[in-house]
C-alpha cells in the first residue's frame, strides 16, 4: 500500500458507482450494499417526517382559536399522538443513525461494507414492517395515548394499545441491529492504520449512539411487551387495581426513553463537528474532548431518567439525585459546542448551506440545552412540568438540533450520495426559513409555558390568542422553509451539476472515493490520514473541487506531527 | 488484524453479495467484505455478545418487577412459592444443565471437524430443550387448572373449586401441537430410511427424538408431580391452602408473623399472589419462548452439521448458538431459586 | 494454555476446543451446586437464603460463562462489554428499587386511594 493513491476523479468509469451497476427493482429490494441501504431509508423516513409535518401542521392550525374548530378533542388527541409517534419512533430515531450512519460509517472507516450486511437490510424491512403495524393500528380506531403510553391510561383506554406496542416493539428490534452492526463494523472493520483517533467524529458520536441503542431499547422491548400483557393478561404489574404501580411503568419507559433523546441527539452532534471543521478549513478543536464527550453523553444518559418523573410522585430523595445528575450531562453537551466555536476561530469559514444549517443548529441546540436545565431543576420543573415550555424545550433539541443537524449531514453529503451539486443560493434561503420560521414557532411557546399554558390541550383561555397564532404562523414558515429545501434536493436531483469527489474540500475518507462511491467503496485501499488535517488539500475549481495530494514520499501523515499517539 | 489488505479485483467487486465466493475464496463460507476468516469470526462473536448483551437487559425489565415487589411483598412471595413444585424446577435446572454441557461439547466437535459428534451433540441438545418444555407444560397446565393465574384472572385457593384430578385438559391440547410433530417426523424419518436418505435421517431421526423428549418430559413431570402431592400432603386439593407455609416445615413460621402482616386471606387475592404468577408467568414464559427459539436456531445448525459444513476454521455460526444457549442457560439458573426456592 | 498441547491438531490460531474433562467437570460442579441450593433453601434461613441463593446462583453463572461460553480464551473486550451490561441492569433496578421503597413510606396503596391511582387522563 505504498502507491500514492491518485484522486479518483476521472480515473473510474461511472457504471462502477454504487447507484447504478445494477437495475431494477430487486436490485435494490434485496441489495446488501450499505449505501443503498442508507438511501433506502433515507426515502423512508424523510416520506415519515413529511407525514408527521403535515400532522404537526393540523395541531398548529387548530390552535389558532382557543376553542374547537376543526378537530374535536377527542381527534386532537389522536393527531398529537400521531404526530408525537411517527417522529420519534419512525423519523427522528432512525434519521441520523439509519439513513445518514448506513451510508457513511463503511465509508468513512475505509470498510467494504458494514459487518453483518443481511441483518441490515433486515433492521431495514423490521423497520418497514415496525411502521406499517405501527401506522395501522394507529390509524385503525386512533390511539390516544400520547407517544408514551403512559399507564394507567394506556391499560384503561379503548385505543389500539397492543397493536401499537407491538409496532414499537419491532422497530426496536430495528434499531438495535442498526446500533448493534455499526459497534461490530467499527470494531473488528477498521483497516490498518486507522486507528481509534484516527476515526472522524461522525464515527464516534455513532458509536456512542449505538452503544445507547444496544443497551437502552431492550428496556423498551420489555416494557412495550409487559404492556401488552397488562392489556392482554392484565398481568397487574403497572395496575394500581392488583397493587402494581403505574410509577413503574414510567421508569421502565424512560429508562429507555431518556437515552432515546441522545440516540436523537448524538449522531446529529456527530454531523456538526463534520460540518464545523470542514467549511471553517480548519482542524477541529479538541478532537479528543469532542470524541470522548460523546462516549460521556453516552453513559451519562442512563443515569438520568428520573427528570421526566419529578411531579409522577417520585420520592424526593430520587428526584434530588436525578436533578444532579441531569446537571452533569449538561457538561459533556456544552463541552462540544465550546469546541464547535474554538473551531471557527481564525477559520475560513464558508457561509454555504451546510455551515448555515450547523450554526443554526449551533444556536438553537443551545436555547434547547439551556432551557433544558430549568426543567432538570427541581424547583422550576414544578410549574414549569408539562407545559408548553417542556413542548418548546424538546423541539429546541429534537428539531432545532437532531432535525437541522439532519438536514445539515443531507446537505453536506448529498453531493457524495447522489453525485449532483445542489443549488447553495436557495438552499440558504430554506435554512434562513427554518430558522426565522423554528424561533417564531417555539419562543412563544416558552412563553405560553412560563404563563400557565399545559399541553395536550386542544382548547385554552382567550389571552393566550395571540401567542399560539403566533406559533402557527411561525410554523407555517418553517413548513415553507423545509419544503424549499426538498425542493432544491429534487431540483438537484434532475438537473444538478455533476459533483466532483470533493467538493468541500473535506479530509475524511468518504472524500477520497468517487461522487458516488463505487459499489465497494474504494477501488484502490484508502490511505489513511489525519481525518481533519487540511494542509495537503489543493483547490481546483469548482468543476474539479478538491483534491487530496499526498506528499510525494510514502510516510505522509508523520509530515504533519500526529497529535496522538496510535 | 496485521494484514494486507487486498486490492479488489474489478470482476471480485462486481460479483454479488450473496456468493461469498471470490477472487480469494480460502472458505466456502467467508463473506467478500472481510479480510480472513478469523476477522469474520471475531465480528461475528462481538457481535453475539452484544446481542447478548440486549438480552440481559430486556430480562432485567421482568427482574426488576420481581425485586420491586419481592421486596415490598415478602410474605406475598412466601406464600405463593408453594404452589410451585421444587422438584420439578429442580430437575428442569439439571436438564437445562445437560444440554449446555451438549450444547458446549457441539462447539468442540465443530472446532475438530467431528461431523458425527456434532450432530449428536446437537440433537441431545434438542432432546433436552423439548423434555424440559415437556416438564414446563405439566407445571403450567397444573397451575391453569388450580386457577393460578395472572392477577386479572386468578382464583382465590381458598374457594372449594373444581381443583383436577388426572389428566389435565389443558395439558392434552398442549400436546396438540407437538404430537402432531412428533407423528409427521416418524413418518419423514421412516420414509428416509426407506429410500436410503442417509443425510436426511440423520435430521429426521434427531427431530423424532426431540418430539419424543417432550412427552417424556411430560410423562415424567406427572409423574414428579404425583409423586410430589402424594408426599407433601395435600396442598391442592386442602382447603387450608396457607396451613402450607405453616407446615411447610419451620416451627418458627408462625411466631415470625407480626400482628401488623397480613392474613393468607389477603394475600391469596388478584393483588396479592395473582401478582406473583403474573411475575413468574412473564419470566418463565418469556424463558420459554427464547428455548423455542433456540430450538429453532439449532434445528437449522443440525441441517447445516449433516452438510459438513463447519471445521477449525469455520465454526462461527455453532460457536455463536452456544453462547445464545448459555445465555438462556443462565437466566434458568438465576430463575430457578428466585422462583422456586422461597421459603 | 493446556488444551492447545493437549489438541495438536489444530493448528490454525483461533479455534479453542475446550477438553472433554473441562466440560463433564464444569457441568458436575454445576449439578452439585444446584443440589446444594435445594439443600439451604430447605434449612429455613430467612434473610440469608436469598443472599446465599444468589451467591450460588452466581458462582454457577460464572462457571458457565467462563467455561461453557469460552469466556476465559476470549478477547477481553467480549468480556467487558458483557460484564458491564450487568452494571446498567444494576443501575437500572437500583433507581427504580430505591424509588418505590422511598415513596412507599409516604403512599400506602392499600388503605388510602392513593392520587396516583385515580390519576384520569388529560382531557
Ligand atoms: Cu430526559
Amino acid at each position: 500500500m505504498s502507491a500514492v493513491a491518485t484522486s479518483p476523479t476521472h480515473s473510474q468509469p461511472d457504471s462502477d458507482n454504487f447507484l447504478i451497476y445494477s437495475k431494477g427493482f430487486l436490485s435494490w429490494a434485496l441489495t446488501l450494499d450499505h449505501k443503498r441501504i442508507g438511501l433506502m431509508y433515507l426515502v423512508a423516513v424523510m416520506a415519515s417526517f413529511f407525514v408527521a409535518g403535515i400532522l404537526a401542521l393540523v395541531l398548529r392550525t387548530e390552535l389558532l382559536t382557543p376553542t374547537e374548530w376543526f378537530l374535536t378533542p377527542q381527534q386532537y388527541n389522536q393527531v398529537f399522538t400521531l404526530h408525537g409517534a411517527i417522529m420519534v419512533f419512525l423519523f427522528v430515531i432512525p434519521s441520523v443513525p439509519a439513513a445518514l450512519g448506513n451510508f457513511l460509517v463503511p465509508v468513512m472507516l475505509g470498510a467494504k461494507d458494514v459487518a453483518f450486511p443481511r441483518l441490515n437490510l433486515s433492521s431495514f424491512y423490521l423497520w418497514v414492517g415496525g411502521a406499517i403495524f405501527f401506522l395501522t393500528a394507529l390509524l385503525y380506531t386512533g390511539l390516544d395515548t400520547g407517544w408514551t403510553f403512559y399507564t394507567p391510561y394506556s391499560t384503561t383506554t379503548r385505543g389500539p394499545v397492543v397493536a401499537a406496542t407491538m409496532g414499537v416493539f419491532i422497530l426496536g428490534f430495528s434499531s438495535i441491529f442498526t446500533g448493534l452492526n455499526f459497534i461490530v463494523t467499527i470494531n473488528t472493520m477498521r483497516p490498518p492504520g486507522m486507528t481509534w483517533f484516527k476515526m472522524p467524529l461522525f464515527l464516534w458520536a455513532t458509536y456512542a449512539t449505538s452503544i445507547i441503542q444496544v443497551l437502552a431499547t431492550p428496556v423498551l422491548g420489555i416494557t412495550m411487551l409487559l404492556l401488552a400483557a397488562e392489556n392482554i393478561l392484565h398481568i397487574g404489574i403497572f395496575d394500581p387495581k392488583y397493587n402494581g404501580d403505574p410509577v413503574t411503568y414510567q421508569h421502565f419507559f424512560w429508562f429507555y426513553s431518556h437515552p432515546a433523546v441522545y440516540i436523537m441527539i448524538l449522531p446529529g452532534m456527530g454531523v456538526i463537528s463534520e460540518l464545523m471543521s470542514v467549511h471553517s478549513h480548519k482542524s477541529i478543536f479538541g478532537y479528543r474532548f469532542i470524541a470522548y464527550s460523546s462516549i460521556a453523553i453516552a453513559l451519562f444518559s442512563f443515569l438520568v431518567w428520573g427528570h421526566h418523573m419529578f411531579t409522577s410522585g417520585m420520592a424526593n430523595v430520587a428526584s434530588l439525585i436525578f436533578s444532579a445528575l441531569t446537571f452533569c450531562v449538561s457538561i459533556p453537551s456544552a463541552i462540544k459546542v465550546f469546541n464547535w466555536l474554538a473551531t471557527m476561530y481564525k477559520g475560513t469559514v464558508q457561509l454555504n448551506t451546510p455551515m448555515c444549517y450547523a450554526l443554526t443548529f449551533i444556536f438553537l441546540f443551545t436555547i434547547g440545552g439551556l432551557t433544558g436545565l430549568w426543567l432538570g431543576a427541581l424547583s422550576t420543573d414544578r410549574p414549569l412540568h408539562d407545559t408548553y415550555f417542556v413542548v418548546s424545550h424538546f423541539h429546541y433539541v429534537m428539531v432545532g438540533g437532531s432535525l437541522v443537524g439532519f438536514l445539515g449531514g443531507i446537505f453536506h453529503w448529498w453531493p457524495k450520495m447522489t453525485g449532483r451539486m445542489f443549488n447553495d443560493l436557495w438552499g440558504r434561503v430554506s435554512c434562513l426559513f427554518v430558522l426565522i420560521g423554528f424561533n417564531l414557532t417555539f419562543l412563544p411557546q416558552f412563553v405560553l409555558g412560563s404563563r400557565g399554558m399545559p399541553r395536550r390541550y386542544a382548547h385554552y383561555v382567550p389571552e393566550f390568542q395571540e401567542l399560539h397564532q403566533l406559533s402557527t404562523f411561525g410554523s407555517y414558515v418553517l413548513g415553507a422553509g423545509l419544503f424549499i429545501a426538498l425542493g432544491v434536493l429534487i431540483h438537484s436531483l434532475m438537473r444538478g451539476k455533476q459533483a466532483p469527489p470533493n467538493p468541500w474540500g473535506g479530509a475524511t475518507l468518504e472524500w477520497q472515493c468517487s461522487s458516488p462511491p463505487p459499489f465497494y467503496n474504494f477501488s484502490h485501499p484508502p490511505t489513511v490520514n489525519e481525518p481533519y488535517n487540511y494542509l495537503p488539500l489543493q483547490y481546483h475549481g469548482e468543476e474539479l473541487g478538491w483534491e487530496y495530494v499526498h506528499p510525494s514520499h510514502t510516510a505522509a501523515p508523520s509530515i504533519h506531527p500526529a497529535p496522538t499517539k496510535s | 488484524m496485521a494484514n494486507d489488505t487486498a486490492t479488489l479485483d474489478p470482476a471480485h467487486a462486481h460479483g454479488e453479495h450473496a456468493d461469498g465466493h471470490g477472487a480469494h475464496a480460502h472458505m466456502p463460507f467467508q463473506a467478500h467484505h472481510f479480510d480472513d476468516p478469523e476477522q469474520q469470526f471475531d465480528a461475528g462473536k462481538l457481535g453475539m455478545w452484544i446481542f447478548l448483551v440486549t438480552e440481559v437487559l430486556f430480562f432485567s425489565g421482568m427482574f426488576c418487577a420481581y425485586a420491586l415487589y419481592r421486596s415490598l411483598h415478602p410474605e406475598v412471595w412466601t406464600f405463593a412459592s408453594q404452589f410451585l413444585n421444587e422438584m420439578l424446577g429442580a430437575f428442569n435446572t439439571g436438564v437445562l444443565l445437560f444440554s449446555s454441557l451438549t450444547m458446549a461439547w457441539g462447539v468442540r466437535c465443530a472446532q475438530l471437524r467431528q461431523r458425527t459428534g456434532l450432530v449428536i451433540c446437537l440433537a441431545i441438545t434438542l432432546g433436552c430443550a423439548a423434555m424440559f418444555l415437556g416438564i414446563k407444560a405439566v407445571e403450567y397446565t397444573h397451575k391453569w387448572d388450580m386457577g393460578l393465574l395472572p392477577a386479572g384472572f386468578y382464583e382465590s385457593q381458598y374457594l372449594p373449586g373444581a381443583h383436577h384430578t388426572g389428566l389435565s385438559s389443558w395439558l392434552v391440547r398442549l400436546c396438540i401441537i407437538p404430537g402432531v410433530l412428533t407423528v409427521g417426523f416418524a413418518l419423514w424419518y421412516l420414509v428416509t430410511l426407506i429410500k436410503g436418505q442417509k443425510r436426511h435421517s440423520e435430521i429426521a431421526g434427531p427431530m423424532l427424538v426431540t418430539g419424543l423428549c417432550f412427552f417424556l418430559g411430560a410423562y415424567l413431570g406427572i409423574v414428579i408431580q404425583s409423586f410430589e402431592e402424594s408426599s407433601h400432603g395435600t396442598i391442592s386439593h386442602d382447603s387450608h391452602v396457607a396451613a402450607g407455609v405453616d407446615a411447610g416445615g419451620h416451627s418458627d413460621e408462625p411466631a415470625s408473623r407480626s400482628p401488623g402482616d397480613p392474613l393468607p386471606e389477603e394475600i391469596d387475592q388478584a393483588g396479592g399472589a395473582g401478582l406473583f404468577f403474573s411475575i413468574y408467568y412473564c419470566m418463565t414464559g418469556v424463558h420459554a419462548i427464547h428455548i423455542l427459539g433456540g430450538m429453532v436456531v439449532l434445528t437449522w445448525l443440525l441441517v447445516r452439521a449433516t452438510k459438513d459444513q463447519f471445521n477449525e476454521q469455520y465454526f462461527g455460526p455453532v460457536d455463536y448458538v452456544g453462547l445464545y444457549w448459555h445465555l438462556v442457560d443462565l437466566i434458568w439458573i438465576y430463575l430457578f431459586p428466585l422462583l422456586y426456592l422461597i421459603k | 494454555m493446556s488444551d492447545h498441547a493437549a489438541h495438536g491438531e489444530h493448528s490454525h490460531g483461533f479455534a479453542h476446543p475446550a477438553p472433554v474433562w473441562q466440560l463433564i467437570a464444569v457441568f458436575l460442579a454445576l449439578v452439585g451446586l444446584t443440589i446444594l441450593t435445594c439443600f439451604q433453601a430447605s434449612l429455613g434461613l430467612g434473610e440469608l437464603e436469598l443472599i446465599l441463593s444468589l451467591f450460588i446462583a452466581t458462582i454457577k453463572a460464572t462457571l458457565v460463562v467462563l467455561f461453557f461460553m469460552h469466556m476465559i480464551h476470549d478477547k477481553p473486550l467480549n468480556a467487558i462489554i458483557f460484564v458491564s451490561s450487568f452494571v446498567f441492569v444494576a443501575l437500572f433496578i437500583g433507581f427504580t428499587l430505591m424509588d418505590a421503597h422511598a415513596y412507599r413510606d409516604t403512599v400506602e396503596l392499600k388503605d388510602v386511594p392513593s392520587p396516583r391511582a385515580i390519576v384520569a387522563p388529560a382531557e
